[in-house]
């Protein structure tokens, strides 16, 4: 209620006390840069594709279904972006620069494992096996992307942040429970570990061991808010100490690096041995949405370098470099993909549109009466407007 | 209005937490996919006993307590639920279930729907509600409003040991998720019958508590024994009441309601819930709606007031409806 600011007492340690808040928050913001780039950070290739952990390669035919996966990742962003401005997509979150977080992590799964993708995590469901179509029709708002195939636990994409993790923990409980070896995997990124049902599943996880791989995408913005304003932590793996799980941080452009590090989080959570945190480094280097315009927020300085730290062209270089693929062969692979994308398109545009009562279809087993009596309503109506259009 | 999966062998004399225990006792023995969770429900057995003596029988994989969190216990309930146990959950008290709310509204309610009945959620969450025994500050609410709300979830609030035990084990036993409110005040302060063995109340049936002509009085849970005592001292003045226990909030009975206003054209509606939009609202909206014709006097509802439950034993009375208010309000839509 003063009209006087109130002056803010010094944060302890932070001394010598800066002239003016402003000094404070260059350096504030300085100090935070340089404590992220100081963490230690698991890398198998470098940005030109040059091995620096040969001990950590997987085998060529690993390699290689990486390279697939994150070239049928970026194909869908890629195709995705054209099929939204003809408005044969819905508005949908781009992920693209983001391929090595995502299917490096969802490739260490098998089909019995559970996926919890958030919404810019298609790369991560189509990597498990969620049909191309199903993803077109979902991000097209149809029902039919709500339709899940039987051989796969992979959940609609989640659009509320973080709820998705504590679930995880129930679905890793329930198989262990059930005697399986199954695992769990969600996703969230850097904003969504600020949300507080995050902290609550690495809390249960960790106290219940249940067999769960939390995947943290650091891909540097929340929408408009870089990291350094979310949190003063510079490496959110290490939020995994303070529930007592292993926290790993790897480079999130680098599949191999992601593919190891995940791999052995599954095979600890397969043996009994609990949780894991992974927070994979890496750059939204696209907007959060088609429909956002990152100019507002962010600068091309914020962008520089991010380009030439790209995951498919560095896995790309390895395996050129390698002789594990050629020019020719990757030229054939690329044609398949795009052969599968459009079939899948075809697909997904023979999906009848949902008529107006199986809005209220599936909400309970048995439609309550007030259900009935409202869908007769629906029905009336429909039947009304047809006869008045007729 | 009731019906049994298996005919009861006779009945045992019980309050109503023995109830709740007996059916958690039931649903364990007869499904090992019923897992039950909550803070302080394993060896301690829950602060009012609902679980006593459940680990010890069943074991510490199906009898667990949580890490405080009630997000946390949702979310991973649900979790539990989409890989195909029967997960039953207990929050404390009511008034703490609100951390949960993200989960149960963003995600518990929309399962079915948004996988389109390839998952669905045949969870249970237990909570006690409700005043009447001068608990601390946020002990006492009535928030089934806020779930009644959410598309998705089912409402159940019993207020009889039996109807504890039958319902109980009906939303164990249904495929969706149900909200399972138990008023504070009825945990022991009677006893009554409770029929022996898997005995079902189906969800979704109101319980005619007594029968009269002039007035119908609506009202579950905590405030079905208010409704009650308002009722002799109504009779003494030659006063017929109908009381109809609603026992579930979703699905609503609502054609025993109709047929109760039909004949009666008065209608008091009485709930321990601030005022305000609350399900009590609900109720007065379908006579509206589908009765008005029949409305001898407005509808009257009595109820809790706009303000948080006030923890004041001295005015906690004055909060929480009382014989003496439902008796005036019945008396009101006699003289209009």
């Amino acid at each position: 209620m003063s009209p006087e600011p109130t002056p803010q007492a010094p944060h302890p340690g932070s001394s010598p006390r800066p002239e003016s808040s402003e000094v404070a928050y260059a350096a504030a913001e300085a100090a935070y840069d340089a404590g992220q780039q100081a963490g230690t950070m698991l890398q198998v290739i470098a940005p030109d594709g040059t091995v620096v952990r040969p001990d950590l390669l997987p085998d060529p035919a690993t390699r290689l279904h990486l390279y697939r996966q994150m070239r049928r990742a970026r194909h869908f962003d890629e195709r995705g972006w054209v099929l939204y401005r003809q408005g044969r997509l819905g508005v949908f979150p781009p992920f693209g620069g983001m391929e090595a977080s995502q299917v490096g992590t969802a490739a260490a799964l098998t089909k019995d494992d559970w996926l919890f993708p958030t919404y810019r995590d298609t790369g991560a469901a189509l990597t498990l096996g969620l049909p191309i179509a199903r993803t077109l029709a979902y991000w097209r708002t149809s029902p039919h992307g709500w339709h899940m195939p039987a051989d796969l636990k992979v959940l609609p994409f989640y659009i509320p942040i973080a709820t998705q993790y504590p679930q995880a923990v129930g679905a890793a409980l329930a198989e262990q429970r059930q005697g399986t070896r199954n695992v769990a995997m969600a996703f969230i990124g850097d904003g969504g570990s600020s949300e507080g049902d995050f902290h609550e599943a690495l809390n249960f996880a960790g106290a219940l061991n249940a067999p769960c791989v939390f995947i943290l995408q650091n891909n540097g913005w929340a929408i408009s808010v870089p990291t350094r304003h979310q949190t003063r932590a510079t490496d959110l793996s290490r939020r995994a100490d303070g529930y007592g799980i292993p926290g790993v941080r790897v480079d999130g452009n680098d599949a191999l690096a992601t593919y190891h590090v995940t791999r052995e989080a599954v095979d600890r959570a397969r043996s009994g041995g609990g949780p894991t945190l992974i927070e994979t480094v890496t750059y939204r280097v696209k907007p959060h949405t088609v429909a956002d315009d990152p100019t507002r927020y962010r600068t091309d300085a914020d962008n520089a370098g991010w380009d030439a730290k790209d995951p498919v062209t560095r896995l790309r270089a390895h395996l050129l470099t390698e002789g594990l693929m050629t020019e020719t062969g990757e030229a054939d692979m690329l044609a398949e993909i795009a052969a599968e994308f459009e079939a899948a398109l075809a697909e997904a545009d023979s999906y009848p549109e949902p008529t107006p009562a199986e809005i209220l279809d599936h909400v309970f087993a048995e439609p309550t009466p007030q259900l009935k009596k409202q869908r007769a309503e629906i029905l009336a109506e429909h039947a009304h407007d047809q006869k008045e259009q007729a | 209005m009731t019906a049994t999966a298996t005919p009861p062998t006779g009945t045992r004399n019980m309050t109503m937490v023995a109830a709740i225990n007996d059916a958690l006792d039931i649903a364990l023995g007869a499904d090992d996919t019923v897992h039950i969770f909550g803070e302080d429900v394993g060896v301690m057995g829950g602060v009012f006993r609902a679980t006593d003596g459940l680990q010890a029988k069943y074991g510490e994989a199906r009898v667990f307590d949580t890490p405080l969190a009630e997000a946390g216990i949702v979310g991973m309930g649900i979790g539990m639920g989409l890989a195909g146990l029967k997960p039953v959950a207990e929050i404390q008290f009511a008034g703490f279930l609100y951390p949960a709310l993200d989960q149960i509204l963003s995600h518990l309610g929309r399962y079915r729907h948004r996988t389109r009945s390839r998952y669905h959620l045949p969870m249970v969450i237990r909570a006690p509600y409700g005043g009447g025994v001068h608990t601390p500050e946020q002990h006492a609410d009535s928030p089934e409003a806020i779930l009644a709300h959410t598309p998705g979830v089912k409402v159940v609030i019993p207020s009889t040991p039996a109807d504890a035990k039958g319902l109980l084990l009906s939303a164990i036993n249904d495929p969706d998720p149900v909200f399972f409110f138990e008023a504070i005040k009825l945990y022991r302060s009677t006893k009554a019958d409770v029929p022996v063995g898997d005995y079902r109340v189906p969800i979704g049936k109101a319980r005619l508590v007594t029968e009269g002509d002039d007035v119908t009085v609506i009202c579950y849970g905590g405030m079905v024994e208010v409704a009650e005592k308002a009722t002799a001292a109504a009779r003494q003045a030659g006063i017929g009441v109908e009381v109809i226990d609603l026992r579930t909030l979703v699905p609503m009975d609502t054609d025993t309601i109709l047929s109760s206003v039909a004949k009666t054209g008065r209608v008091v509606v009485v709930t321990e819930a601030p005022r305000t939009a609350g399900f009590h609202s609900e109720i007065a909206a379908v006579i509206a709606e589908e009765a008005i014709e029949h409305l001898r006097a407005p509808i009257v509802r009595v109820t809790g007031f706009d303000a948080p439950y006030p923890p004041f034993t001295a005015v906690e009375d004055v909060y929480r409806p009382n014989p003496v208010r439902v008796a005036k309000a019945i008396r009101q839509v006699m003289d209009y």
